[in-house]
């Protein structure tokens, strides 16, 4: 029981840092119905900001975890922004109106090119970081085994609940998640009734990195190493969270990237570590083939 | 009309579902073989989805869709999958937002159109690679019968043409022969005459009767154009909300006011224009 | 020809806008290149680099007005300064290649790494080119469309002159081991090339012609070679015979692969490929016993010419290549040999295309690619077609991977990343899909040219990233994206008498 327990802690904790990256996939494909290869990519290059920013803050003396925290978070999120924002203007506005295999090949065209970037600046080795945040409650069950829950455990819950109920609100009660619901919609429409379509987009990707920044922070907090290729693995296993959940569905991005994150708690726990991605995968298959559209997509009905 | 023809399809029952709305209700008709039909009605009348349901796009909700091919017996339209109905059923269609293949020429459309004939022919892929079998023949022939049909709408000189580059009318053509060369005995027409002007309206009817006379083939088509439906069809069905109010003749159907309240609303008062294209 | 126009310049918003870009310049900037960590015994440091920060947001500024100058049509003062900074940079850059110590000039250089500096200095000069052009040519007011119609144009003319340069290319191709400065090296580079377009053309099928999205074709690649392996050191049946068995497993492969996942929407398939062949990767890299895992399989049987080796001594009773033909020993006969392998796969790939372009399988990928709805309304069944295209371009997958197996002696799971569909797929699109020529082009610019940059290796992947986005948003359709028709009226002239009737129902 609490092994049971202590997989489920990490699994929901690893699943909500999927879920913050899955949100950025989803968010885009739902408006310009493209899939964001290098969002991935966006989310290494937060957590790079955020151990160099932590090493800064260590050079110049500031010590307070909280106040630490709090700076980097900011910092990640402003800075790993303006990538996001770059990355749609440079390569993806150009090519709006193109074949959509021509924007997933400069997608991955910029994921490599990211990739090397940093690679080529910070160097290929794995970047490691102290331990900042240290310590948790245990829950003694049966004295054989300890269920931990650590702080760090809780911070990442309770950031990622809050960044939802904030992300909730900034899509279904302000002008400018009217805008980017409308756009998703109708996209010709949207422009000819006024709305600064150019600007949504913008804004859409800018949203989506800088939640894929916050999960670049936790997953540094949480496995204390980074190197440039986190983005891949985490980036294919976003998008297979979004995709489950049914791309376009910011909820439904939030639940695969949970379920993707249990599966592999749980996969590697009760049966073996190296299969965890097939199994991760293997259901997402599974769950296509009987809801092509993901779980909580819209069943997509062709216009004859 | 000669005696002792039934109908090519019955449509028994037909209901459609969408969640809690209800496109089409419990609609019957049949469509008489050999006769054009025409399936009319107000905008949103749940007349594309008929055709939908029709063609395997749609699984409906409930009813039957019976069709009595003279050479291969019957089928039940709702419980084959979509490209079969085309390939065994011989019912075949056009699209309200025209679907050509752009990129291909006018000929390779009117070739896949025939594909599975060809495909027979070329022993499924194999035989041809291997050189064995009568493909070359079985090709030349399927490029005669797409000639024909080429030039019976006046595209020979475009025949190498993309189809994409086609000015509008030619293309709304060049769908419909399209869906002949698919040998069928039933052709659904989704608003063949969008868009079309009145000559090209005029083509259009001739086309249609021709197909009908020359080649004993049952039309059913969705239009709103009164000119096309009143001079060419046969028999017209009328949809409102999903449900039939009228079937009968042109002229019975035009004079039933059923049909007019439908169109025009509840006031009978009002200036009387027969319905015209919105 | 409109007159070219000469709007008044708005200086002060074109200020504002490259401050703007400078500013996003910095922020980019600053946290990655501002600051770099290095490896310190112990764990990790921080050292900064603030002048390339400075240097880069400069640069921003200016190439960003420059652009705005020449955009209104006022190319003199973008022509002078371009130039003397390209001038200025160009003649450093070349006095620090030469001399043997660093002068105090060098520190005058924008950035610290040369490679960057030569680009900075590329980037100055076709922009002075630009400016040149504005200043001799009045600046035609073509519109986007028209730009693009006037490429497609260009197109068409060269998918033309593909009919000359397919053959003057194949000839080439075939001579190239006699030609006199052919050596080892370009052999090498000539089969790594050759590989590449086998596995494009293959590619090419799928996404090409019947227009899937496969992000995983890589996965075909390793059944193949790992089938290869497996079959050729089990059983003992020469290269000929395992070649078509490791495709036709390679062919099983994608059909049980195919199956469930073709009828998926264009993007679900891409990402179910793409973690199809993560998957393949996982289970080459776990299943130690059956396929050794990270260490991969040695000892692959090299290929022989029918039956004669090509080593320099053979077992007892056993000829060996050139003892048989009477020739010296040469290591590089092999490799001659391999070349023709893989050229004669590459043209069995080929033709095999060109003739099922013409078939109506062929045409049915197509039609599939344009709109799958109608095709489904012609009774075109989609799913088997897909299957087809699917199985048929996982075979040639397989064989290339089959090849690649024996031409290495050694596979390993490090060779089957999701890189390696990445660059297939780009090569298919860059080329322009469904044009064969055109992945020949797109694998001698992506694939051989690097190669002669082998020094530079550390930035190639940077380079072939950005190339894949500047050859995108340049040419979204792909290099050469004109589409020839497969079969014409006038090959099938009408029979003496005129248009018949069509037959009788």
């Amino acid at each position: 029981m609490g092994y049971f327990l202590q997989q489920l802690i990490n699994g929901l904790t690893l699943g909500m840092i999927y879920g913050l990256i899955a949100i950025g996939y989803t968010m885009v494909y739902g408006i310009i119905g493209m899939i964001n290869f290098a969002h991935g990519e966006i989310f290494m290059i937060g957590a790079f900001i955020s151990i160099i920013t932590f090493m800064v803050l260590g050079l110049i003396g500031i010590g307070w975890v909280p106040l630490a925290l709090l700076i980097v978070l900011c910092a990640t999120m402003l800075l790993t922004s303006v990538y996001g924002w770059a990355l749609e203007r440079v390569a993806y506005r150009p090519l709006r109106h193109s074949p959509r295999l021509a924007a997933l090949i400069t997608a991955i065209g910029m994921s490599i090119f990211l990739q090397n970037y940093v690679q080529l600046l910070q160097g290929a080795r794995v970047k490691p970081l102290q331990p900042v945040i240290t310590g948790g409650l245990r829950f003694f069950e049966d004295g054989r085994f300890a269920v931990s829950f650590s702080y760090l455990q809780m911070l990442i819950i309770v950031l990622t609940i809050s960044l939802m109920i904030g992300f909730t609100i900034l899509i279904n009660r302000t002008a400018l998640g009217r805008a980017q619901r409308a756009c998703q919609q109708d996209l010709g429409m949207a422009s000819l009734i006024g709305i600064d379509v150019d600007r949504t987009i913008a804004l859409t990707f800018v949203m989506g990195a800088s939640l894929a920044s916050v999960a670049g922070l936790m997953f540094l907090l949480n496995y204390g190493v980074i190197d440039f290729y986190i983005g891949f693995h985490a980036g294919v296993k976003a998008f297979t969270a979004a995709v489950l959940g049914g791309i376009g569905s910011v909820p439904g991005a939030m639940l695969g990237g949970l379920l993707i994150g249990l599966i592999e708690a749980f996969w590697s726990a009760y049966f073996t570590v190296e299969y965890k991605d097939v199994a991760a995968f293997a259901i997402l298959v599974m769950v296509l083939i009987f809801r092509p559209t993901g779980l909580l997509g819209k069943p997509d009905v062709e216009k004859v | 009309m000669s005696g002792a023809r039934g109908s090519l399809l019955s449509v028994e029952h037909l209901t459609m579902r969408f969640g809690g709305l209800v496109a089409v209700d419990d609609l019957s008709f049949d469509a008489p073989a050999e006769r054009i039909t025409a399936l009319i009605g107000p905008n949103g009348a749940g007349k594309t989805t008929v055709f939908n349901c029709l063609t395997g796009f749609y699984q409906p909700t409930a009813g039957r869709m019976t069709l009595r091919h003279p050479r291969r017996g019957d089928f039940l339209l709702e419980r084959m999958e979509g490209y079969a109905i085309p390939a065994q059923a011989g019912v075949a269609r056009t699209f309200q937002n025209i679907r050509l293949f752009p990129g291909m020429s006018v000929l390779e459309n009117l070739l896949v159109a025939q594909h599975n004939a060809l495909m027979r022919a070329s022993g499924y892929t194999v035989g041809a690679l291997l050189g064995i079998g009568h493909f070359g023949t079985a090709e030349r022939r399927a490029v005669d019968h797409a000639r024909y049909w080429i030039d019976r709408v006046g595209l020979i000189d475009r025949a190498d043409a993309d189809a994409g580059s086609l000015p509008y009318g030619a293309q709304r053509q060049l769908e419909i022969v399209r869906a002949m060369c698919t040998e069928p005995v039933l052709l659904c027409l989704d608003e063949p005459a969008a868009g079309l002007n009145a000559r090209e309206s005029a083509a259009l009817n001739e086309l249609l009767m021709f197909i009908r006379d020359e080649h004993k083939v049952t039309l059913l088509l969705i239009e709103h154009d009164m000119r096309v439906v009143m001079e060419i069809s046969d028999h017209v069905v009328v949809l409102d909300y999903g449900c039939k109010i009228s079937d009968g003749t042109p002229a019975s159907v035009r004079n039933d006011p059923a049909v007019i309240r439908a169109y025009l609303g509840e006031d009978e008062d009002e200036a009387q224009e027969a319905p015209t294209q919105p | 020809m409109n007159a070219p126009q000469t709007s008044a310049f708005d200086f002060s918003r074109a200020l504002k806008e490259a401050g703007l870009i400078a500013g996003a310049v910095v922020l980019l900037a600053i946290g990655l290149v501002g600051f770099r960590t290095v490896d310190v015994p112990g764990g990790i440091g921080l050292i900064t680099r603030f002048d390339d920060v400075v240097a880069a947001a400069v640069l921003a500024f200016v190439g960003r007005l420059g652009i705005a100058l020449l955009r209104a049509n006022r190319p003199r003062p973008v022509l002078g300064v371009s130039l003397a900074f390209a001038i200025a940079l160009t003649a450093l850059l070349v006095h620090g290649a030469l001399s043997e110590t660093a002068s105090a000039a060098q520190r005058l250089l924008p950035f610290a790494s040369t490679v960057v500096n030569w680009v900075i200095a590329i980037v100055a000069w076709i922009l002075a080119a630009r400016a040149a052009r504005l200043v001799w040519h009045a600046a035609s007011d073509m519109s986007a469309d028209d730009r693009e119609a006037r490429m497609d144009r260009l197109g068409a003319r060269v998918q033309e002159w593909a009919r000359f340069v397919g053959p003057v290319l194949l000839g080439i191709a075939i001579m190239l081991p006699f030609l006199p400065w052919t050596d080892r090296r370009l052999l090498d580079i000539g089969i790594l090339v050759v590989t590449y377009i086998m596995l494009g053309w293959g590619l090419n099928i799928v996404v090409g012609l019947a227009g899937l999205l496969d992000l995983g074709y890589v996965a075909f690649y390793a059944v193949g070679a790992y089938s290869y392996a497996l079959i050729a050191a089990h059983f003992d049946l020469g290269f000929w015979i395992c070649l078509p068995l490791a495709g036709i497993m390679a062919s099983f492969a994608g059909v049980l692969l195919g199956f469930p996942v073709l009828r998926l929407r264009g993007d679900y398939l891409a990402i179910v490929t793409l973690g199809f062949g993560e998957m393949v990767r996982i289970i080459l890299i776990n299943w130690y016993t059956f396929t050794k895992g990270p260490d991969g399989l040695s000892g692959i049987p090299r290929p022989s010419f029918f039956g004669l080796p090509f080593t320099r001594d053979p077992p007892e009773g056993v000829e060996s290549f050139h003892s048989f033909f009477g020739l010296e020993y040469s290591s590089i006969d092999r490799i001659v040999f391999l070349y023709y392998v893989i050229l004669a796969l590459a043209l069995v790939t080929n033709l095999f295309t060109l003739r099922i372009r013409k078939l109506p399988v062929g045409r049915a990928w197509e039609a599939l690619r344009e709109d799958e709805t109608a095709c489904r309304s012609l009774g075109v069944h989609p799913r088997n077609t897909k299957l087809t295209a699917f199985a048929l371009g996982a075979m040639f997958g397989g064989i290339g991977g089959s090849f690649f197996a024996t031409r290495q002696g050694f596979i390993s799971p490090e060779s089957f990343t999701f890189i390696e569909s990445a660059i297939i797929l780009a090569i298919v699109v860059l080329g322009g899909m469904g044009s064969q020529i055109g992945v020949v082009f797109a694998a001698i610019l992506l694939i051989g040219l690097p190669e002669f940059f082998r020094d530079l290796n550390q930035y190639r992947m940077l380079a072939f990233g950005l190339a894949m986005v500047a050859i995108m948003v340049w040419r979204p359709r792909g290099l050469l994206a004109h589409r020839e028709p497969t079969v014409r009226l006038s090959d099938h002239p009408p029979p003496s008498g005129g248009v018949q009737p069509a037959p009788r129902q």
